[in-house]
């Protein structure tokens, strides 16, 4: 036989979502067949009445009475059931409790953390170029781990992103670490003032875990993607981050990682970090590098000699000193033919295009020996130059009438000579060529004249007088080949292009969206970063009419 | 080519500039455009008599009697079905009602006037809680209290609004959305705020002191009484974002108990509908989920225009409905930004940070995002005449924006 017993509470006021509730829960307890919970108004009687669950200290409630009544299967059944009430009126239910909001869109991540400057996306390849443009349309920079990213997309989005100031790393990049926050797969390293830009995410691991246990540390590393020093590509990302390193006062050191790019992309890299100001650690693997060390930079043959290296460089205070870069094209007019061709082998990797008549690749051979074309060192020794007449290391006829062909060609920036002196060579080169250097620079002052004077203080022509004469007429001297293409790759390097805007600095605490794979919005709280998770999908759930229609849409 | 984002936010401001001014009560016949007495409107997208649900039917049945056509249920049914009567939406004729919506000719209706735009929005007066016409009920107690309302209340309401000069309902919502209200299932505030502006004006212009008493006891006691005033404010800030040319939001979603209905500004007067879902929520004591009839009434007109639902965040008291602790009220509210246009220059949210709440939803972002709006509502026993069996939460189908989708992409050759 069941029982139906109430409780009345009086003065006591719950919103009617509470009382439903603790009806719920009390209707789900043992030996309980029915409950009900209500603030005692006439309507409410009414309801319990209908459902049999009103009786005499019900009725006799008032309206600003809760009034609890269980049906149960016994009275120590009901009696159990009231004695509870307290207990679940300070229930919370812990399902979602306090579970930040999640957004299905980009937008409304960047609504939900304005502080973020970074989007993490990983979701499929064919969506993820959609989702990195909006990334740059909010002004946010991007870590695109998504790979099968079509080229033309990448190249779009990196040209986008260079002209608001914006960073895109990948498609296909899985590793960066800013601010000593690691973005997607990154390990743990110490902060410290080496700086990497890496096409490569395990390379850049690698090296980075190098630096760390040679008791380095790491101010950023920025990743590019495998795709970003391909020709099409042309290191956009790459030239961005070093720029953007070169400029950071955290950064002391900079190291460079990747496969051996193109012969223009290798150039335009090597001469942008030639124009650093401070020490660039080069490691594309397999590079034929010209030399250990070229200027401020330094070619390291493994990632853990550049992470060897680069922590050396931290910690030995080593600052090249600072060489201002130039326009125009070198010219080179050398009587050397070895001389000419160890320039060529240092200069190619900075200046770009690069022609010679002692060309080592195929592309720098100079279509006609003799009109220079772009950046270009001549041997004047070489045989097309020397029928029938003296080699230019006695005679200089040839050489100063080739020199008045540069000094007219508008295009020429810096001119390179060499100066061999010793036994058989011409007495006193020196005072013809200074002279000639002289009254061009009268006619072209913005011309600079650079020499190599190869000689010892014993040979017959007195080098430091021979060198006296040059510096007089403003030439500027190396004893060796290695010191002029280190001056001459710095004045030369390709000034900063114009296209893009500069980075800004990296705002710190790192904040982040992350779009797509939930363990890298894990990892970012892990490290204490500001972190939002964009529960993206794709657009229209998929269905690919409905979405054709709304890219339709889009933009207008 | 349609500029989407111009219209959209055209849309958006006519319907945040929009200010319903209550301007007063009359009989429905007298004020609502095309009604006459074999009409009824009803809540929800158009629907034959055949297909409508036990508490419409109901509704209609209780209609028929009060209005005197006819004696009893029996006999209203013959009616009907012998095609004397009229059915059409109350969307169809400025109008919403709650629920069944139920609203025949000699009712008495509020009047709101959109003071920006000019148009006019109609709804009938709220019969509080228990037995009630809008959930099918037409016992004789019910047709008793309809007719009180007609003869005591409206009349009497009418004076004290017009003595008023007017009730700014934005303004009021502004304010009891501060107070713990969202505008649609939680109007305490809101009915409080209402009660206590006429109260002066009630009691100035009542004759009797019995009806004055019983009219204000009426309002006082109906955490519901402005709920009527408020959907019908919300008709006539959408209504005037109906008809911009390329806009792609939402100006009507409401229900029949049957189908779920949505109209868009850009797309005319067509109606986008599919079968309407049961709610999931809370009942009352000794009731189910088996019990509950599908989603009905128009007073989802309050999630277009940018309130219910939409400004969860801003009614704590309530989050049961939406499982269960205030954070999820946030949730509810940031979810809606991700599908609406703007933040609303008038609704604004304490909890966060006096954000505007999320209005004017976007079918694209819906379809893209494969987010629906959510919708607070009270919850319909399937039968006729047994009344509210619990409240909570709904979400239209997705069908009906995807449709309007590619509808959308028809008629503007996309």
């Amino acid at each position: 036989m069941s029982l139906t017993k109430s409780q009345v509470r009086p003065g006591v006021y719950y919103d009617s979502v509470v009382l439903m509730q603790l009806q719920r829960k009390l209707a789900a307890l043992p030996g309980v067949e029915d409950a009900g919970v209500v603030m005692a108004t006439p309507a409410n009687l009414e309801l319990l009445a209908d459902s049999d669950l009103l009786e005499a200290a019900g009725k006799a409630a008032r309206p600003e009475d809760l009034l609890i009544v269980v049906r149960a299967s016994s009275e120590a059944k009901a009696d159990e059931a009231l004695a509870q009430v307290d207990e679940l009126l300070k229930q919370r239910s812990s399902g979602g409790a306090n579970q930040a909001f999640r957004p299905r869109s980009l937008a409304a991540g960047v609504k939900n953390l304005p502080a973020a400057e970074w989007v993490l996306i990983s979701v499929p390849g064919r969506y993820a170029a959609k989702v990195a443009h909006e990334a740059l349309d909010s002004g946010k920079h991007v870590f695109l781990y998504s790979d099968n990213v079509d080229l033309e997309d990448e190249i779009a989005l990196k040209q986008r992103a260079a002209e608001l100031g914006l960073l895109v790393m990948g498609p296909d990049c899985g590793t960066a670490i800013i601010n000593g926050i690691g973005l997607g797969f990154a390990n743990r390293v110490r902060r410290g003032p080496i700086g990497l830009v890496g096409a490569s995410g395990t390379g850049l691991q690698a090296v980075t875990v190098g630096i760390h246990n040679y008791g380095g540390g790491v101010s950023q590393a920025i990743g590019t993607g495998g795709r970003d020093l391909k020709a099409e590509v042309g290191a956009a990302s790459m030239l961005q981050g070093l720029r953007y390193l070169a400029a950071d006062e955290a950064t002391e050191v900079i190291v460079l990682i990747s496969k051996p790019p193109d012969e223009a992309t290798a150039a335009r890299l090597l001469s942008e970090a030639q124009t650093a100001g401070k020490p660039v650690v080069v490691c594309f693997i397999g590079f034929a590098a010209p030399a250990e060390q070229i200027g401020n930079v330094h070619f390291a043959n493994g990632l853990d000699s550049a992470a060897r290296i680069a922590v050396g460089l931290s910690t030995g205070a080593i600052t090249p000193p600072a060489i201002e870069p130039r326009a125009g094209y070198l010219r080179s007019l050398f009587s050397g033919g070895t001389l000419a061709y160890e320039a060529l082998n240092g200069l190619q990797n900075f200046l770009h295009p690069i022609y010679s008549n002692v060309a080592i690749r195929s592309s720098q051979k100079l279509t006609d020996p003799l009109h220079s074309q772009a950046h270009t060192i001549i041997d004047l020794g070489e045989d097309v130059f020397t029928v029938g007449r003296l080699h230019p290391m006695m005679d200089n006829d040839l050489r100063l009438r080739r020199l008045k062909q540069e000094v007219e060609d508008p295009e020429t920036g810096l001119i390179l000579l060499d100066v061999v002196l010793g036994e058989g060579a011409h007495a006193d080169p020196a005072s013809e060529l200074s002279s000639a250097i002289a009254a061009h620079t009268k006619a072209r002052p913005d011309i600079e004249f650079v020499a190599l004077v190869v000689g010892t203080e014993e040979d017959p022509q007195n080098t430091e007088e021979q060198i006296h004469k040059l510096e007089a007429a403003g030439a500027r001297i190396f004893r060796e080949t290695t010191a002029a293409v280190d001056y001459v790759a710095a004045r030369l390097a390709a000034a900063p292009s114009a296209a893009g805007k500069e980075l800004r600095p990296f705002a710190e605490p790192l904040a982040a969206i992350n779009v797509g794979v939930e363990s890298f919005f894990d990892s970012l709280k892990a490290q204490g970063a500001d972190a939002v998770q964009v529960d993206w999908r794709p657009p229209a759930g998929g269905n690919e009419a409905l979405a054709s229609i709304l890219e339709k849409m889009k933009g207008k | 080519m349609v500029d989407i984002q111009a219209a959209n936010q055209t849309a958006v401001s006519r319907m945040m500039e929009a200010r319903p001014i209550l301007r007063g009560v009359a009989p429905a016949k007298d004020v609502i455009p095309g009604m006459k007495p074999n009409l009824l409107l009803h809540a929800g997208p158009p629907i034959e008599w055949e297909r409508m649900s036990g508490p419409l039917r109901g509704a209609v049945i209780g209609a028929l009697i009060f209005e005197g056509l006819a004696k009893d249920e029996k006999e209203a049914v013959a009616l009907v079905e012998k095609g004397e009567i009229e059915f059409d939406p109350c969307h169809h004729h400025d109008t919403v009602g709650p629920m069944a919506g139920v609203t025949s000719s000699s009712m008495m209706v509020y009047i709101l006037e959109n003071e920006t735009h000019g148009n006019k929005a109609f709804s009938n007066l709220n019969e509080g809680y228990g037995k009630v016409l809008r959930y099918g009920a037409f016992s004789e107690e019910v047709i008793a209290k309809l007719r009180w309302m007609n003869d005591s209340m409206g009349p009497l309401l009418a004076k004290a609004i017009e003595a008023s000069g007017g009730i700014d309902i934005r303004a009021l919502l502004s304010e009891s959305l501060h107070m713990g209200d969202e505008g649609h299932n939680r109007n305490k505030a809101g009915s409080i705020i209402y009660t206590a502006k006429l109260a002066p004006w009630i009691a100035k212009v009542a004759a009797d002191n019995d009806v004055e008493s019983d009219l204000l006891k009426a309002l006082g006691d109906n955490a519901l009484s402005v709920l009527n005033p408020v959907m019908a404010a919300c008709k006539a800030m959408s209504a005037s974002a109906h008809g911009v040319e390329g806009s792609t939001m939402v100006t009507t979603m409401a229900r029949n108990g049957t189908d779920f209905g949505m109209r868009v500004s850009g797309l005319g007067d067509k109606w986008f509908t599919a079968p309407a879902e049961v709610p999931d929520g809370l009942y009352f004591p000794s009731f189910t989920s088996k019990d509950a009839n599908p989603d009905i009434g128009d007073s989802t007109i309050t999630e277009t225009a940018g309130i219910g639902a939409f400004a969860m965040a801003a009614a704590p008291a309530i989050v049961t409905f939406v499982s269960g602790t205030p954070q999820d009220a946030l949730n509810a509210t940031l979810e809606m930004y991700e599908i609406t246009i703007a933040e609303h220059s008038h609704f604004t949210i304490p909890q966060l940070e006096f954000r505007g709440t999320p209005t004017g939803i976007d079918i694209r972002k819906v379809v893209e995002l494969g987010i629906t709006p959510r919708v607070n509502t009270g919850i319909a026993h399937r039968e006729a005449g047994v009344g509210q069996v619990g409240a909570g939460l709904v979400r239209p189908p997705m069908k009906i924006f995807e449709d309007a989708l590619v509808a959308y992409a028809k008629q503007y050759n996309l």
